[in-house]
């Protein structure tokens, strides 16, 4: 790889959001290197989307950043103005949310849209946007006359494509796919991500990937981030997590998802459900559904149960935040 | 031996004015078995009909032609209040949403005891018993204390759990699933699907369980059948169908869920509206020769027990 491609991104650090007195993302650290897919897995609720939003500065009230630094090309994000912001979003880095097939303009022409878009971030002629907006709509593998068409004239699928069209129309370095296909059928889903990943060889952007589908990570990323609870428990290239997860919860999110061919063995899933975080448990916050936190090991228990485990580097680039690992 | 038979199942919806009437034809000519003690996935993308296929066999609907026997009965002629009501407690249906199907000002108690007294399963003495039995035998321990919670109390996983404790309440011989692990998190997804093995084994029930998702079709299923625009394409022992599937459209599926490239400009799997003759999949068919254009296939049994309509790859003798 070149040095282009191994230079950092995006930066985060110590993030901490929380939503009134709740603590969705409790000191998250992410790197994304240029041209990199970082995969971002975990149940609902685990926040997420709550980093996509931190990232993207588009966190609502009652949610607010009360800690950490997010450095976009070694820029902090946090404190911008507003109009700064408005200029980074779209140009530097866009988002294709989970609901993304529904946040178009329904009284809208699809092309009008991409003229609106475009001429708030540049000069640009509303003919020369809309032929633009043709040729994106290409890309993604729709007919260029689509600019005429209404939303509700699209299926989920054609309108999902026209989203990631407009994600990619200023060129961002960063693209962050937020739970981009959860809605769509298999068959679209995979000609969609298909699509996205000949485009990220085309144009060379680094991809922020949120899912709770860790199958469809260990196909599509070049590394996976594994959140639980607000914290990232494990991360790793994918093919390590794949072949060799360290995190008891990584264990069994793997273990969650029925394999299709071999033989048919039983499964457990994990025990429990995830924590309320308005009381996350005390020490480690997998430890009530742990397989190996058992009182028996009293020494591990009483770390388990009360000391909050670190992200450490196990092996180069494999990070893990477990007592298990550290004992 | 079948507990419960679908005959030539179809249902069609109007839509449109009433100048411009369509009808789309959400279900067509659907036959199917379910035997006690077995899991029959029915498998499909959104708006192929499945769901509906589960609800008209729950009576939700009511069919425009064709038959659900249950014994001898067709249960869709049956009209008296007595009979809904018997047939009821011998199938039962588990949605989709359990943040919906629970009363959310209601205990966990009463949504089990309700179905034990209407259809008076034990003495009033005994009730408080078997609702215990009931969260015991879904994992819902310790069941006193889980009794007298509210669904805001419980996680979506624990709340599907209550909702499959009510529908086993009526001690019912069938019960259709319809997508009851789509909305819960993927680790609590297999506990749910455990607990469906673990209830044909001991109740020997017969389930038909409706999913999108075939990884966990082949987990739990003994037989499948595959759904494409409101017919049955594919039917069979669920290993044999997706080891050797015969129909184009399983096949394309698979290639999907088994991550290998494919190239298709599908429009999806709905309902057809007004549909001509020929095979629904016919557009999007790699296999497509010109008969397919004009004769819609039957299911053809092509290997034993394992049926496709599809001219090429299952043809009529």
């Amino acid at each position: 790889m070149s040095a282009i491609a191994t230079k950092t991104l995006l930066e985060v650090r110590g993030l901490e959001v929380e939503y009134g007195r709740v603590r969705a993302v409790d000191g998250v650290d992410l790197d994304i290197a240029s041209g990199e897919t970082l995969g971002l897995a975990g149940e609902s609720g685990c926040g997420k989307s709550t980093v996509a939003n931190a990232v993207m500065q588009i966190l609502r009230p009652p949610a607010h950043i009360v800690g950490g630094s997010i450095r976009f090309q070694g820029e902090e994000l946090t404190g911008k103005s507003n109009e700064e912001l408005r200029r980074f979003r779209w140009r530097n880095v866009s988002m294709v949310f989970q609901s993304a097939m529904n946040a178009l303009n329904p009284v809208m022409r699809v092309g009008d849209q991409f003229v609106d878009m475009m001429q708030a971030h540049e000069r640009i002629s509303k003919h020369r946007a809309i032929v633009r907006a043709g040729e994106l709509l290409e890309l993604v593998g729709m007919d260029k006359h689509r600019v005429r068409s209404y939303p509700h004239e699209l299926s989920g699928g054609m309108r999902q494509r026209v989203i990631i069209a407009m994600a990619l129309a200023l060129n961002p370095e960063l693209i962050i796919l937020d739970e981009p296909t959860t809605a769509l059928d298999v068959v679209v889903q995979r000609e969609i991500l298909q699509e996205v990943e000949a485009l990220k060889r085309d144009f060379g952007f680094a991809v922020l990937f949120i899912t709770h589908d860790l199958s469809l990570l260990l196909e599509f990323a070049d590394r996976i981030a594994i959140m639980y609870a607000g914290e990232i428990v494990e991360a790793a290239p994918a093919a390590t997590l794949a072949e060799s997860p360290l995190h008891p919860y990584t264990q069994g999110l793997l273990q969650s998802f029925p394999p299709l061919t071999g033989p048919r063995v039983k499964l457990t899933g994990i025990a429990g459900a995830p924590p309320d975080l308005r009381e996350p448990p005390a020490g480690c916050r997998f430890h009530p559904r742990c397989p190996h936190c058992v009182p028996e090991n009293v020494a591990l228990y009483f770390r388990q149960t009360s000391e909050r485990p670190r992200l450490r580097e196990i092996t180069p680039g494999h990070f893990v935040a477990c007592h298990l690992v550290d004992a | 031996m079948s507990v419960l038979e679908v005959r030539d199942l179809s249902k069609s919806f109007a839509i449109g004015g009433a100048l411009r009437r369509q009808h789309v034809h959400a279900v067509e000519d659907v036959s199917f078995s379910l035997r006690p003690g077995t899991i029959t996935a029915l498998v499909g993308e959104s708006g192929s009909g499945k769901s509906t296929v589960a609800r008209l066999i729950a009576r939700l609907y009511d069919p425009s032609s064709g038959a659900v026997f249950f014994g001898d009965e067709d249960v869709a002629q049956v009209r008296r209040r007595k009979d809904v009501l018997r047939y009821r407690s011998q199938v039962q249906l588990i949605f989709q949403d359990p943040f919906g199907s629970l009363n959310p000002v209601k205990t966990v108690r009463h949504h089990i005891e309700r179905p034990l007294r209407i259809h008076d399963i034990v003495p009033s003495s005994q009730v408080d018993d078997r609702v215990y039995e009931l969260l015991e035998t879904v994992g819902l321990v310790p069941a006193r204390e889980v009794a007298d919670k509210y669904p805001h109390e419980l996680s979506g996983g624990q709340r599907q759990r209550v909702a499959i404790a009510r529908a086993l309440a009526v001690e019912p011989t069938v019960v259709l699933a319809d997508e009851p692990t789509s909305m819960l998190d993927v680790s609590i997804r297999i506990g749910i699907l455990n607990l469906m093995l673990k209830l044909k084994d001991e109740r020997d029930i017969a389930f038909l369980y409706v999913t999108h998702d075939i990884a966990s079709a082949r987990y739990v299923a003994d037989d499948i059948l595959v759904m494409y625009a409101g017919q049955i394409v594919e039917r069979g022992p669920v290993e044999q169908v997706l080891a050797e599937p015969l129909h184009p459209y399983t096949r394309l599926l698979l290639a999907a869920v088994h991550g290998e490239r494919i190239a298709d400009r599908g429009s999806g799997a709905s309902a057809a509206v007004d549909p001509v003759e020929g095979c629904r999949f016919v557009s999007r068919c790699p296999l497509a020769i010109p008969v397919c254009s004009e004769v819609t296939p039957e299911l053809v049994e092509a290997r034993r027990q394992h049926a496709a309509r599809c001219h090429v790859t299952a043809p009529a003798t």
